[in-house]
């Protein structure tokens, strides 16, 4: 990398990057319990709610708190190392897209081509009540 | 940081020369060991990546056992993952006071952080017993061997991440605040808190998710 990225590597250790300032942690601290707190709060206040909806709140609100732990708690930026951190974190976060979106994709698609077993009987149910209808 | 830091430390400053004022002052910002350990933790996350990926393949699969609403209580997870995240803040502390240089202080804060580890183990260890005891082990359904396997694996990392603290605490105590025991705190400290990291997955995924 060039010269400028160093020296501003070597800067910013004097303000102590590596670990951060109280206020960094008191910012994350914060941030990160109302993260969980709004969650675990719908959850175990049992919210009217459409699930899918619920669900997505979740996982939105986790994949927040995952961002908000990296930059206050683990002090992820596109500075340190030259940089090489922040382009390791991508590298892994790529493959864990990869591994995660393509598990369910495959599984997905295996689950609508081999029908489960309560659908299955919801079927044949409607069938036997077409059948009495018809009979 | 402290006089016994001593140049002798820093063979690292072999590899960048030019930088020698610099590695004195701050030995662990120019050592290899971060951007070598944040290495190691990403490809740690990738194995949590393939165990969620398992989960959420097998979670369904109950085999007539029972499932996350018979077994999951929210509230026993809250308490687990606010023990968690005060271990997070206290280890953010006690590097606060390591940076100053205050061996008593970050002494004091490293402890707490491995109470609060303990107490996350320790509810982590009864909840695993209660499962088995009441023939929801890991034998019982694909549900409940990649839960197990999941959440055991994050479990087993927080243990090795406390036997690693208490080593430090006597570390610290023995040879002060000097320049590999500063690397050795940075580094615990990133691995603390990716295991919270993971942690907000797991609550997130494995139990909240499933008790909608």
């Amino acid at each position: 990398m060039s010269a400028d990225t160093h020296s501003a590597q070597s800067h910013d250790a004097g303000h102590g990057t590596g670990h951060g300032t109280m206020g960094q942690l008191m910012i994350g601290f914060a941030l990160a319990a109302i993260l969980t707190i709004i969650p675990f709060g719908l959850v175990m206040g049992e919210v009217e709610m459409n699930r899918t909806a619920l669900v997505g709140i979740i996982m939105g609100l986790g994949a927040i708190q995952i961002v908000v732990h990296l930059v206050f708690f683990l002090h992820l930026n596109t500075r340190s190392e030259e940089g090489n951190t922040f382009m390791a974190t991508m590298l892994a976060l790529i493959i864990l897209v990869i591994v995660l979106a393509g598990s369910l994709w495959v599984m997905h698609n295996m689950n609508t081509n081999m029908m489960p077993q309560h659908e299955m009987d919801q079927q044949i149910e409607q069938m036997k009540s077409l059948q009495s209808q018809q009979g | 940081m402290s006089p016994l830091d001593s140049p002798t430390m820093t063979p690292e400053t072999a590899m960048t020369p030019g930088v020698t004022v610099i590695t004195d002052d701050h030995g662990h910002h120019d050592s290899p060991t971060p951007i070598g350990f944040w290495i190691y933790l990403m490809s740690d996350c990738i194995i949590f990546g393939a165990l969620f990926a398992t989960y959420a393949v097998l979670g369904g699969g109950f085999a007539g056992g029972p499932g996350p609403k018979d077994l999951f209580e929210p509230g026993f997870v809250a308490i687990e993952t606010a023990l968690l995240l005060f271990s997070s803040i206290t280890f953010g502390l006690a590097m606060l006071q390591a940076d100053k240089g205050k061996l008593g202080g970050t002494t004091r804060w490293l402890i707490a952080t491995g109470l609060f580890g303990a107490g996350f183990i320790g509810m982590e260890l009864y909840e695993f017993r209660h499962l088995i005891h009441i023939g929801a082990g890991p034998d019982r359904s694909a549900f409940l061997s990649s839960f197990f396997a999941l959440v055991g694996t994050h479990g087993l990392h927080v243990t090795g991440g406390l036997i690693w603290l208490i080593t430090l605490v006597v570390q610290i105590n023995m040879h002060g605040l000097n320049g590999p025991n500063m690397r050795r705190l940075g580094t615990l400290s990133m691995f603390w808190h990716f295991l919270d990291l993971i942690w907000i997955g797991v609550f997130s995924f494995v139990y909240l998710v499933r008790l909608v």
